[in-house]
């Protein structure tokens, strides 16, 4: 599979709106290409592209197994426990909120980096309210309700700030709510893996939890578990994930709930020694091939990847459904 | 010889059960003094409602007495820490399992969970007690199998397989007959039996098969509306104790064989 993943990323990196021949790609990633411009797409464009693709499908992957896991269901995933609603929220207030705040601010605000704070920001505090609520309530499937909860006062926030706001806003908002793997400069991509790192490295320490929790919570508490820790560094390491890649590449759906099903179906295991990396290969393998698409091989347009993760996405939820009968986490 | 069999794994002290509220503390049973001696197979039988779930949940640290203690290998539950308190003390719950996709092997191999590294990696000592396990249990054939392909029978020898896998000095089972046709709750009972013979571990079980336990169990702890009373079956039988279990307008205790018999 790690084969599969490093062919798709060279298939990635050489598609695009300028047709580039394969030969010069594999000499200018060694370093010694004649055409500069070329050169300058392929380093600065492509590669942080493919780079980010890789994050962001296997980051939101994982956060989705983490999510299934503790909650004990198979439709969980980062948006369901409010975390993408959160940081859609923060940037909504930014964009949409900027024409209604004042016009001075409106100019520092809309900046790119701007966008990305409120929306680490937002998800951040979504989770935080989550998290005192969890720490109050015990039930694990009442937490998910309340992150449910939590998505839908948003996206009425969200609501009622684009009814009176601006059409230029607006757009702006619809624009970023399409999701972009693109935007990313080498800088803000190394801030990105930092935080990601921090995420993933939570989430291989809880391989053991996760293990146990798949026999319940009480089991795994007779297992010496402690419950509330694990629990709480496992939401912890998923905000990290869904919230910034949310923030950096827009609310990307689908993947944290199709990947994890997707991998299970193909091991036929639960055991998260197993899943962990497999979930982060095969995530990073349908995000390039998901951008691949995107791109529209061959041609000027370029579609927005959350149309595509959820073309690619929805047919699996509901061939889940479907299959429920035989359906297994 | 004799000071090992009058080791005493699980004793309580003067305990309350119950549910304690801001207001008051609603009491379910109260002064419940009980010793249960390693290697015995124990069975706790009472009345639907009586408080067997809530003296079993007490006794496995899910929730918190309302009075007197608990000692597991004379030091409290209390002062144990987590993954010591599953060293001396495994669970087999009515609650289903949450992922039955797991392997026979796999949920088996979970039960070593208390003594494996940060990353749950089972080390050669951990093998060989699966292995033992697996064999004590008679589940060897079904070891490549997943929990959704088994019966309802197969799936509670698993889950009992996993308890001994964790390699405590008491095991606790809530209900474990439940669901299961005559023959293999005879079976299960049997088979605790022969466990805690065989491995010295002492087994508490709560049941409504008062007359397989009778005929089973080491002691037998009764519980009844005014008290909570335990000795083996046959002091229980001649003291009159089974008489006190139900109402007694439908059913009497027949302490010739044992059972209850239908009043006509």
């Amino acid at each position: 599979m790690s084969i599969v993943l490093v062919i798709c990323f060279f298939v990635n990196i050489s598609l695009g709106s300028v047709s580039i021949p394969t030969k010069e790609i594999f000499k200018s990633l060694i370093g010694g290409i004649d055409n500069e411009s070329w050169e300058y797409i392929i380093q600065n464009y492509r590669l942080p592209k493919a780079f980010t693709a890789i994050l962001v499908g296997s980051g939101l992957g994982i956060s989705g197994l983490l999510m299934q896991t503790l909650f004990r269901n198979p439709l969980a995933g980062p948006f369901v426990l409010g975390i993408s609603s959160g940081a859609s929220l923060g940037v909504a207030l930014v964009i949409l909120g900027s024409g209604i705040f004042g016009g001075v601010f409106a100019s520092v605000l809309v900046s790119k980096w701007s966008v990305v704070v409120a929306a680490s920001l937002g998800s951040f505090l979504v989770l935080l309210a989550v998290m005192i609520v969890s720490s109050k309530v015990r039930d694990t499937m009442a937490i998910l309700i309340i992150g449910l909860m939590f998505g839908s006062i948003t996206s009425a926030v969200v609501s009622v700030l684009s009814y009176f706001s601006s059409a230029e806003e607006l757009q702006q908002y619809i624009f970023w709510g399409f999701g972009s793997l693109g935007n990313l400069s080498w800088h803000e991509l190394f801030i990105f893996f930092l935080i990601y790192l921090v995420g993933i490295l939570m989430a291989i320490a809880s391989i053991k939890g996760l293990n146990t929790l798949l026999l319940g919570e009480n089991y795994a508490k007779s297992l010496g578990l402690k419950l509330k820790q694990s629990r709480l560094i496992i939401i912890i390491a998923t905000s990290l994930l869904a919230g910034t890649i949310t923030a950096f590449a827009g609310p990307i759906a689908f993947i944290g709930l199709a990947i994890p099903h997707m991998t299970r179906q193909i091991f036929h295991t639960s055991n998260h020694k197993t899943l962990l990396p497999a979930v982060f290969l095969f995530g990073a393998i349908v995000m390039l091939i998901c951008d691949c698409i995107a791109q529209l091989p061959t041609s000027d347009y370029t579609l927005p990847i959350n149309a595509i993760t959820s073309l690619v996405g929805a047919p699996v939820v509901i061939w889940l459904l479907v299959r429920k009968r035989k359906m297994f986490f | 010889m004799t000071k090992v069999e009058q080791h005493i794994v699980l004793e309580t002290k003067n305990l309350s059960v119950g549910y304690a509220s801001k207001k008051e503390a609603n009491i379910v049973a109260g002064s419940i003094n009980i010793a249960l001696q390693k290697g015995q197979l124990v069975g706790l039988v009472g009345a639907n409602g009586i408080g067997k779930s809530t003296l079993l949940r007490t006794l496995t640290n899910v929730q918190k007495p309302l009075q007197g203690e608990i000692y597991i290998n004379s030091k409290s539950i209390l002062d144990y820490t987590s993954v010591e308190l599953a060293k001396q003390l495994s669970l087999v719950l009515t609650e289903q399992i949450a992922s039955k996709n797991l392997s026979v092997f796999e949920l088996v191999a979970l039960g070593r969970q208390p003594y494996t590294n940060w990353v749950g990696n089972l080390s050669q000592e951990d093998l060989v007690v699966i292995e033992k396990t697996l064999q004590q249990t008679n589940i060897d054939f079904l070891r490549e199998k997943k929990c959704f392909e088994l019966s309802d029978g197969q799936l509670q020898k698993v889950m009992i397989a996993r308890a001994l896998a964790q390699d405590t000095d008491l095991i606790i089972l809530d209900e474990p007959t439940t669901h299961l046709d005559m023959y293999h709750k005879a079976y299960i009972l049997k088979l605790l039996q022969k466990l805690a013979k065989e491995t010295g571990k002492t087994i508490l079980f709560s049941s409504h098969e008062i007359d397989l336990a009778i005929q089973l169990c080491d002691t037998m702890i009764v519980m009844s509306k005014n008290e909570v009373v335990s000795g083996t079956p046959c002091k229980l039988i001649s003291k009159g104790t089974f008489n006190t279990l139900f109402p007694e307008d439908l059913i009497a205790f027949d302490e010739k064989t044992g059972s209850f018999r239908v009043r006509k």
